[in-house]
């Protein structure tokens, strides 16, 4: 009854429910943050935009991102992954979302950015619909935890629109 | 009565999951650091279409073994809502084209087998000793027998 081997089992029992519980709570407690982050994105130039030999439309743009993203970190949170992707409609495709540019933070210090890049990740169009095509911006993250349930949500930003010919 | 219970969460789990692999073990680096070798995910699987950012497991034709990495382009066809779908791991310098069958540009909906809502870091470690060091099995079943076999009940 009192033996080694069953006083090491309830032990390790005991240890494992404990830590299971802790790791539960770890994850329930993300629900009460409640995050404000903010984002904006300038289209600063168009560098090349032109349609490939196979026929899809293709096009290159340099981009000023700006974000905050401080207010989703929490105790529990390992990193946030960030991206960006252009969402557009297309008479052959109800929706298009295409990365650009994606990131990973690691820690709330560097939550707060402002980068001057080119899409790190091709932009191109299934087709070629791109010409004078409306798009949306949309600024995704998502937070990856140290334990439990992962977090994902966005700020979209409208009313950028591509040129009208090829360049 | 462990195996038993075992597999009647595995099968629960593929119930409520909707998933046929529930909760998968990491197997390698490519999406840290978000996720690192040994650790779990679990998965489910709704009918709701796939959105750019989300990390997906699938399966390729020809692999035994899926793979899990991050979403980052959709195309959805008019009409018919079909997705084209291309993945990438994180940590990988290109996207997955190279890992898919010759030829193939895009996963469909029915490649998916899993989407990825929860993370436990470390717990699949024993999954992946006892599967790259057969012996440890051997080990561990052979200990399991001696003690049913010694236990006076």
């Amino acid at each position: 009854m009192h033996s080694f081997g069953y006083r090491a089992n309830a032990l390790l029992t005991f240890a494992i429910t404990i830590l299971a519980v802790i790791c539960a709570l770890a994850s329930v407690s993300d629900n009460f943050n409640s995050p404000s982050p903010s984002s904006q994105v300038q289209v600063l130039n168009i560098n090349w935009f032109r349609n490939k030999p196979d026929g899809d439309d293709e096009v290159s743009m340099t981009m000023n991102i700006s974000a905050d993203l401080q207010s989703l970190f929490t105790w529990n949170t390992k990193q946030v992954f960030v991206f960006l992707a252009a969402e557009y409609e297309t008479p052959k495709n109800s929706l298009n979302q295409v990365s650009l540019w994606d990131g990973i933070i690691p820690a709330k210090e560097h939550a707060k950015f402002n980068i001057h890049t080119t899409n790190k990740y091709r932009f191109v169009d299934q087709g070629s619909n791109l010409r004078q095509r409306d798009f949306n911006l949309t600024l995704h993250w998502h937070v990856m935890p140290k334990t439990g349930k992962m977090f994902a949500d966005k700020i979209v930003m409208t009313g950028f629109r591509l040129p009208q010919s090829y360049r | 009565m462990v195996v038993t219970v075992a597999l009647m969460i595995w099968k629960g789990l593929m119930c409520i999951t909707g998933s046929e692999a529930p909760i998968v073990v990491v197997l390698s680096g490519s999406m840290e650091p978000g996720f690192k070798r040994g650790d779990i995910l679990f998965m489910h699987l709704s009918k709701d279409p796939i959105r750019v950012g989300e990390i997906v497991s699938f399966k390729i034709e020809g692999r035994a073994i899926p793979i899990v990495h991050r979403v980052i382009k959709v195309h959805e066809h008019q009409n018919t809502g079909e997705l084209d779908v291309l993945t990438k791991g994180d940590n990988n310098y290109a996207d997955d084209t190279v890992l898919y069958t010759r030829g193939q540009k895009w996963l469909k909906q029915h490649h998916i087998t899993g989407r990825a809502f929860g993370f436990l870091p470390y717990v699949g470690w024993g999954t992946i000793l006892i599967t790259e060091n057969p012996i440890i099995k051997y080990i561990l079943i052979g200990a399991m027998g001696l003690l049913v076999i010694t236990s006076k009940g």
